[in-house]
């Protein structure tokens, strides 16, 4: 086991240099130059020796390779940089955000498990009843209505019901946990949606498949209520692929974060990615591609070992 | 058509012509995918509404017609105007043939992209597959729209007869690595088919033994996940236009209709943050129901 874990974590090393090559890279052909647009937009006149300056500052002037191995040297020891935009250091612009995007993530991951597990249980057990029929609608609605939408559509409910707009400001948690959960409850429905479709679509094809089991006969043989069988010993199996596919829509969910915090005018790293895009800052959007995609292998591979211990018949060698 | 006697089983179908087959398929279907062949119809429904936009939609698209700005639904506006007072409905049926025709085309270069690498991949194996693997998983280390908005960034954008390009390749490019692995797996157990041994022992070669005796055999996943990512394209292209990197003003797009001032608008006019969001989530529906149909009965083992 300890090996597996060592392995899978060397294993990470090509994948992340791979990432790292690819987003480094690509935005290199960027049309548009960071300075210039800083410098030279909106009618500035810098005269070229102060963009050549400027350049030479941000460490733009050396060859590609030398950057490229210089952002390296720094992802290892955690020094992302500096904003090329902002001129803040990347892991400061970061880290007064993501605390943001990972509480809204959780609260969606929190509404997905609650909504997910009883809906695609019910649907499984009651197939091809209007039962099933009813929540199958609500599942695949779930994975058509884009979750921008159903956040404009959450405001203007708000909005017109209880003439609610969504703050300009926001409110940390410790400072008072009640305005700011009051707060992020709705993008966090408005994302959670989508993710208690995916998850509960698995849940009910799971179930199916676990009710035909031989251990579901025994257990019902043995003359155990229907709720004991379902309960202990179809959803206990049942969940486990379920749980594959909750961690790996956890990891894209700051994907679906990108729009919606937009929407919410939240302030995290989703919106802080669209900003860094539309400035062209290379050094943040790359940061927060790393970050993703570093959330998105440690996850994987947590599933991986999670699997093993929840399910002993699973040896990784 | 019940009537008709029912022939049997093998001599007179092998006369029949492809348009009789094909008729006889589609009515199969709809006689057993009652959901699909709901989905089916509003997929059509859409198709001549946006090939036929010119003709079905009452008003010109990018019209300005100030004397009617943020009008209700009405009798002359039946989805209401926006602040431009241009026709809702109107740009939401020009807006469907920019939905369908994007998602269309990415889903198409994305799938059959990554079907050639999939096929290749699982057809060559050894390290050539382990290498083109190592790729695929960084590809899918990004989250699909972090993906497109990276390329849209770095791409910007090129129109070509009114159809993004570049737009097309950044939402293309993240279907391609997932396209690649269903594929891939489908192909690996095709490789080990005896017909397959046969083509390699008549000498043929690789590219002949891939196009013509493995891809045939794996088109069923191929239409299969065609038909999940147009759902998914249309989805990803309105995300972009609505963040401002997809389709530009004055194109009508429904992502677009959604984005930068429509949001001043939530009391004012609530119906022109309504109409294009439905029809986003019926076109996704729709394609979705016609997907998992279409998987159910091309090929009831499969999963995605």
């Amino acid at each position: 086991m300890g090996n597996y874990i060592l392995k899978r974590v060397l294993l990470m090393v090509p994948t992340l240099l791979g990432v790292a090559l690819l987003i480094f890279f690509m935005l290199r052909v960027v049309p548009g130059d960071i300075i210039e647009l800083k410098l030279r937009g909106d009618g500035g006149t810098a005269s070229a020796a102060i963009v050549e300056q400027e350049r030479e500052r941000l460490g733009l002037n050396k060859p590609l390779p030398v950057q490229f191995g210089l952002w390296i040297k720094g992802l290892a020891t955690l020094d992302l940089g500096v904003s090329l935009w902002t001129n803040r250091p990347v892991v400061e612009e970061i880290g007064i955000r993501i605390g943001l995007t990972l509480q809204v993530a959780v609260m969606a991951a929190v509404i997905a498990a609650v909504i997910a597990i009883p809906l695609g249980t019910l649907s499984a057990l009651y197939r091809d009843t209007w039962i099933d029929y009813l929540l199958r609608i609500f599942t695949i609605a779930g994975l058509a209505v884009p979750s921008f939408w159903l956040a404009m559509m959450i405001i203007l409910l708000l909005l017109s019901m209880f003439a609610w707009a969504p703050p300009v400001t926001y409110t940390p948690f410790i400072q008072d946990p009640v305005a700011n959960l009051s707060q992020l409850i709705w993008p966090a429905l408005a994302v959670g949606y989508r993710y208690a479709a995916v998850v509960a679509r698995l849940v009910r094809s799971s179930i199916i498949e676990v009710m035909r089991e031989d251990y579901i006969r025994t257990a019902r043989a043995k003359g155990l209520f229907e709720k004991t069988v379902v309960v202990r010993h179809a959803m206990g199996n049942a969940l486990l692929p379920a749980i594959t596919v909750f961690a790996l829509e956890f990891a894209f969910l700051i994907g679906g974060l990108v729009v919606t915090e937009q929407v919410f005018n939240l302030n995290g790293i989703g919106r802080l990615f669209v900003d860094a895009v539309a400035h062209n800052d290379y050094t943040l959007i790359q940061a927060i591609v790393m970050l993703i995609a570093v959330m998105f292998i440690v996850v994987n591979l947590l599933v991986d070992v999670l699997y093993s211990v929840l399910d002993p018949r699973i040896l990784y060698r | 058509m019940s009537s008709a006697p029912s022939p049997p089983a093998s001599a007179p179908r092998a006369r029949d012509g492809a348009t009789a087959r094909l008729a006889r398929t589609g009515r199969l279907f709809f006689r057993t995918q009652p959901l699909g062949a709901a989905g089916f119809v509003m997929i059509a429904i859409m198709l001549v509404a946006s090939v036929f936009a010119e003709w079905v939609a009452p008003y010109d698209p990018v019209a300005i017609d100030f004397g009617a700005m943020l009008a209700a639904p009405s009798g002359t506006h039946w989805l209401g105007t926006d602040q431009f007072g241009r026709d809702i409905l109107t740009r939401v049926i020009h807006g469907a043939r920019t939905a369908l025709s994007i998602g269309f085309f990415s889903s198409f270069i994305g799938c059959t992209a990554g079907a050639v690498i999939g096929i290749a991949s699982a057809f060559f194996g050894g390290r050539i597959d382990l290498l083109i693997q190592r790729v695929i998983d960084v590809l899918l280390s990004f989250p699909i729209i972090v993906l497109a908005v990276v390329v849209v960034a770095v791409l910007g954008s090129r129109s070509v007869a009114g159809v993004d390009l570049n737009l097309v390749f950044a939402i293309a490019l993240p279907i391609l690595p997932k396209a690649a692995r269903v594929i891939r797996s489908a192909a690996l157990s095709v490789r080990e088919m005896l017909y397959v041994d046969a083509a390699r022992a008549c000498g043929y070669s690789s590219t002949r033994i891939m196009f013509v005796h493995i891809a045939p055999n794996v088109i069923a996943p191929y239409l299969i996940i065609l038909t999940a990512y147009i759902a998914q394209a249309i989805l990803l292209e309105a995300s972009l236009s609505f963040l401002g990197l997809g389709v530009t003003e004055p194109t009508p797009a429904w992502g677009l209709m959604l984005s930068g001032s429509s949001s001043d608008f939530y009391r004012e006019a609530p119906w022109m943050i309504i109409f294009p969001g439905l029809a986003i989530s019926l076109s996704v529906f729709a394609f979705n129901l016609f997907g998992d149909s279409l998987r159910d009965w091309l090929d009831p083992k499969f999963k995605t």
